[in-house]
C-alpha cells in the first residue's frame, strides 16, 4: 500500500502540466539571468582621478606583529606628511586569499593599493587586469624600473610584458651556520661549493643512537626553507623558454640538483632517519627552532632569520654566507634565490592617480624603502636604497644584502597558474628523496609535462 | 441561461477562489522554505553546473569550454584520484569505526551504575574542542620523534608508527582522531539505547538469551533508524571532512607559512588530500573556478548517491512504523 501510494503520487507528479513547465522554465531563466549579472565581475578601472584633489585611499597589507605594523604605520605617516591631501586608511593582517576575494569584488571596502607577501598571484594578477599595469604610470613618472629594481625583482612583479606590481622589500635567501660548532670542526670558512658543503654537513653531524645529537644540515625539503626552488636557485636554473614551456627536463640545473639534494640526504643518514629527527624539530617561527637550540648546525634561510635568532637569544655566534653553488658555477658564489613583497594597485579602485602616489612612494623614494627596511628588517628593493649610507644593519646582514645585489641572484618567475608549478616540481623532490622515484629524468620530464598541461588549462 | 446554471457557475467560480486562495496560503507558509531552498541550494547548484562547463577565474567573465574542465579533473589533475581514493576511504572506514565505535561507548556508558555522569561527561568533551585545536593536539600526541604516545609504545616494545607523517598511518591517525570526538554520537545512542522497551529484555531473559542474542534480536532492530542516521550523516560530514587533515598535514609537514614556502594538501604523499580540499585549492589556489565546480560536483554526487543507497536498505532498517 505503502509502495503504491507513492508510485501513484509520483506518476501524478512527474506528469509536468503547462504551468509547471512554464514556472520551471522561467526559474532558470531567472537564474541563468542572475549568474550571468552576478558572476561576470567587472572592473571599472579608471586613471582620471585628480591626485592633488583630497582623498582617502585603502591600503591592505599582510603584516602583524606589532613592529611591523609601526613600521608600515611610519611609512605611511611619512608619505602623509609628504602628500597632505592624501589619507590613507590602512588595513592590516591580510592574507593573499582575502586580497583575491577584494580584488575579484571591489565595493567601496575593498583596497585601493595591496601589498603581498606571496609572489606567486602576480602572474594571474596581471593576466586577468586585477592590479592594474603600472606601465604608464611609470612611463609617465619617467621611471626606468629597469633601472630601479634588479632583474629578479621585476621578473616576480610582471608577467608577459605587464608590469602590475612593484617590488616593496625583498627577502634574500643565504647559509646560517653555527660559528662555535664550526671553530670545533676546525672548519675555517662557510663552504662555497655544494661538494665542500657536502664534506662540512658530514663533519658537523655527530650521531647518537638511531638519531642525533646534533646535525650538520637538515637537506630534506620539509626541513623549513629547503625547498626545490631555494635550492635550486644556486644551479642558476631555467623554468621556462621563450614558449613558456618547462625546462625543468630540459635544463641540467634541476636534475643536478636533485641528484645533489639526494646524495646529501643519504649522505648524512637517509630519509627516514632524517624525518624522524626533523619531527622533533620546533616551530619555524619561534623560539625553538633547531638551528637556535644548536640542532642543527647549519641552515638555508631567508634574512629574518638574524633578528629571530637573537631574539630567542642563542648561546653561540652566528656566522651568515651566501649559499653555496653548484661547483661548475664556483664563479658565481654569492648569488642566492630572491623574493619578497609586492605592491600594487586594484583595477576597481578609482583613485589610481592617487594610489600611484602610494606606490610610487612606497617602492620608489630611497628614503622612505631605507626607512622601512631599517623598520621591518628585510632588505630594501631598490638598487639605490641597497647602497644607501643610512642602511642600519648589523655586519652579517650585509650578507643578505650582497646576495640581493649579486647579478646571478635569480627567482622563480610568475606565471598564470600562480605558484602551482613550483608545488608540482617539489612533489616529484619529495618522491624522489624519499626514494618513491627511482628515474629521476622520467620524473622530470612527466613533471615537465604536468606544468605545461596545467598552464595550458590557465590560458 | 437557466437559473440552475447561473448556480452552478457561481458555485464553480466561488470554488476556484477557494482553491487559488488556499494555493496562495500554502505558497506563503511554505516561502521561507523555498526561498532558502532557491538561495541556499538551487542557485549554487546550478551555478555550479553552469561553471563546470565555463572557463572563469573569477577576474574575467566566464567563457564556454564545454567539456575541458571535465577532463581535466579526471585525466590530468593530478591530485583528483588520490582525493577520491582518501575521501572513499575515510567514508568507509571512518564512518564505519565512529557508528560502531559511538554505540559501543553509548552501551557502556548506559551500563556504569556508578559515575554514570562523569564518564558521560569525559566521553562527551572531546567534542567540544574545536577542530583546529583538537588537530593540533594530536599531531603533538602522536609525533613520531617527540609524542608520549610513541614514547610509550616504544618503552612497552611495541612498533611505534609514524602517525601523520607515514603516508600508511595517517589515515588511521584521522580516524583515531575522530574517534576520540564521538561525543555527538555517544550521546545519541544513548538515548536510543534508553527507549528500548526492558520488558523485551526480560521476556528474552527467561527465554535464555545470551548478551549477544539480546543485543542482535532486540536491541539493534529498535535503534536501526538511529544507526541510519548516524551512518547518513556521518557520510555527508565526511565528504565534508576538510579542516583535520589540512590541520595536520600542514603541522606535520613543517610547512606553516611563510615567505617562498608553497604548501599542497595531502602531506606525506598526498595521504591526506581530500576532495573539499581540492574545491579550494584548485578553486582558490590556481584560479580555476571552472575546474573547482567539477569537483565539488562529484563530491555532490557521491553524497547523493551515498544517500541513496543507504536509503533503498531503508526497508531492511527500519520497521512499517518508522
Amino acid at each position: 500500500m505503502f509502495r503504491t501510494d507513492h508510485t501513484t503520487r509520483r506518476t501524478r507528479d512527474s506528469i509536468p502540466t503547462r504551468r509547471s513547465r512554464g514556472v520551471a522554465a522561467l526559474a532558470v531563466a531567472a537564474s541563468l539571468a542572475l549568474l550571468a549579472a552576478g558572476c561576470t565581475g567587472s572592473h571599472g578601472s579608471t586613471a582620471e582621478d585628480d591626485p592633488k584633489a583630497k582623498t582617502t585611499l585603502t591600503l591592505w597589507h599582510g603584516w602583524s606583529a606589532p613592529a611591523e605594523v609601526k613600521a608600515i604605520e611610519d611609512n605611511v605617516k611619512r608619505f602623509e606628511d609628504k602628500y597632505p591631501n592624501i589619507t590613507v586608511k590602512t588595513v592590516k593582517n591580510m592574507t593573499d586569499a582575502k586580497i583575491q576575494q577584494a580584488l575579484r569584488a571591489g565595493g567601496s571596502q575593498a583596497p585601493d593599493v595591496v601589498a603581498s607577501f606571496t609572489t606567486d598571484s602576480v602572474g594571474k594578477f596581471c593576466d586577468t587586469g586585477a592590479l592594474v599595469d603600472l606601465g604608464p604610470f611609470l612611463k609617465k613618472a619617467k621611471i626606468d624600473a629597469a633601472k630601479v629594481f634588479h632583474r629578479p625583482l621585476l621578473e616576480y612583479t610582471r608577467f608577459e610584458g605587464n608590469q602590475c606590481a612593484l617590488p616593496l622589500l625583498n627577502d634574500a635567501y643565504g647559509l646560517y651556520y653555527n660559528k662555535d660548532e664550526f671553530k670545533k670542526a676546525g672548519i675555517a670558512a662557510p663552504p662555497k661549493t655544494w661538494s665542500e658543503f657536502e664534506q662540512v654537513a658530514r663533519k658537523l653531524t655527530r650521531h647518537r643512537g638511531a638519531g642525533y645529537e646534533q646535525l650538520g644540515f637538515m637537506p630534506n625539503y620539509h626541513g623549513y626553507e629547503t625547498t626545490s626552488m631555494h635550492y635550486a636557485a644556486q644551479w642558476s636554473p631555467t623554468y621556462f623558454d621563450a614558449d613558456g614551456k618547462s625546462k625543468v627536463a630540459e635544463d641540467p640545473a634541476f636534475a643536478r640538483m636533485m641528484l645533489f639534494q639526494k646524495r646529501l640526504v643519504d649522505a648524512l643518514g637517509g630519509y627516514a632517519k632524517l624525518e624522524k629527527y626533523r619531527n622533533t624539530f620546533g616551530d619555524e617561527w619561534g623560539a625553538e627552532h633547531p638551528f637556535h637550540t644548536g640542532r642543527v648546525a647549519m641552515q638555508l634561510d631567508g634574512e629574518w632569520r638574524l633578528g629571530m635568532a637573537e631574539d630567542a637569544g642563542v648561546d653561540f655566534e652566528i656566522g651568515t654566507a651566501p649559499l653555496p653553488v653548484a661547483d661548475e658555477l664556483a664563479a658565481d658564489y654569492g648569488m642566492g634565490y630572491l623574493s619578497g613583497t609586492i605592491m600594487g594597485i586594484a583595477a576597481t579602485s578609482k583613485k589610481q592617480n592617487a594610489a600611484w602616489e602610494l606606490v610610487k612612494y612606497m617602492t620608489t623614494d630611497t628614503a622612505a624603502v631605507v626607512a622601512f627596511a631599517n623598520g621591518i628588517r628585510n632588505i630594501p628593493s631598490t638598487i639605490e636604497a641597497l647602497n644607501s649610507p643610512d642602511l642600519r644593519f648589523d655586519p652579517r646582514f650585509r650578507t643578505f644584502v650582497d646576495i640581493a645585489k649579486h647579478p646571478k641572484s635569480n627567482t622563480t618567475p610568475a606565471q598564470v597558474d600562480g605558484g602551482a608549478y613550483q608545488v608540482t616540481l617539489q612533489d616529484l623532490g619529495y618522491r624522489y628523496e624519499s626514494g618513491k622515484v627511482k628515474d629521476l629524468q622520467a620524473g622530470l620530464a612527466e613533471t615537465a609535462r604536468q606544468i605545461d598541461v596545467d598552464i595550458e588549462k590557465q590560458k | 441561461m437557466t437559473r440552475t446554471t447561473r448556480i452552478t457557475r457561481t458555485a464553480t467560480y466561488t470554488l476556484r477562489s477557494k482553491r487559488r486562495r488556499s494555493a496562495l496560503r500554502t505558497v506563503a507558509f511554505l516561502s521561507p522554505w523555498l526561498i532558502g531552498f532557491g538561495v541556499f541550494f538551487a542557485y549554487p547548484l546550478i551555478s555550479t553546473i553552469y561553471f563546470s562547463f565555463m572557463k572563469y577565474d573569477g577576474f574575467r567573465p566566464p567563457v564556454p569550454n564545454g567539456l575541458e574542465n571535465w577532463t581535466y579533473v579526471f585525466t590530468e589533475y593530478r591530485l583528483f584520484w588520490p582525493a577520491l581514493q582518501n575521501t572513499l576511504w575515510l567514508v568507509v572506514v571512518m564512518v564505519g569505526c565512529r557508528v560502531v565505535f559511538g554505540l559501543g561507548v553509548g552501551l557502556l556508558v548506559i551500563r556504569i551504575k556508578s559515575g554514570g555522569r562523569v564518564f558521560r561527561t569525559l566521553f562527551y568533551l572531546p567534542h567540544l574542542a574545536p577542530p583546529v585545536a583538537a588537530t593540533l593536539a594530536f599531531v603533538f600526541l602522536l609525533n613520531p620523534g617527540t609524542g608520549p604516545v610513541n614514547s610509550v609504545l616504544e618503552t612497552l616494545g611495541l612498533p611505534a608508527p609514524g602517525w601523520f607523517t607515514d603516508p600508511d598511518w595517517s589515515r588511521p591517525a584521522l580516524t583515531v582522531l575522530a574517534l576520540w570526538g564521538i561525543g555527538d554520537l555517544m550521546v545519541i545512542f544513548m538515548a536510543a539505547l534508553l527507549d528500548v522497551p526492558k520488558e523485551q529484555y526480560e521476556a528474552a531473559e527467561l527465554d535464555g538469551a545470551s548478551a549477544f542474542g539480546k543485543f542482535r534480536h532486540i536491541t539493534l532492530p529498535h535503534i536501526s533508524p538511529i544507526v541510519l542516521f548516524a551512518v547518513v550523516t556521518g557520510v555527508i560530514q565526511t565528504m565534508q571532512y576538510y579542516t583535520q587533515p589540512l590541520v595536520a598535514g600542514k603541522v606535520a609537514s613543517g610547512i606553516i607559512g611563510g615567505s617562498g614556502q608553497q604548501f599542497e594538501p595531502g602531506y606525506p604523499e598526498n595521504s591526506t588530500v581530500t576532495l573539499p580540499q581540492l574545491v579550494y585549492d584548485i578553486g582558490f589556489q590556481r584560479f580555476d573556478y571552472g575546474a573547482a565546480a567539477v569537483v565539488a560536483l562529484v563530491l555532490f554526487a557521491l553524497s547523493m548517491l551515498f544517500t541513496a543507497l543507504l536509503m533503498r536498505r531503508r526497508s531492511g532498517l527500519l520497521g512499517p512504523g518508522d
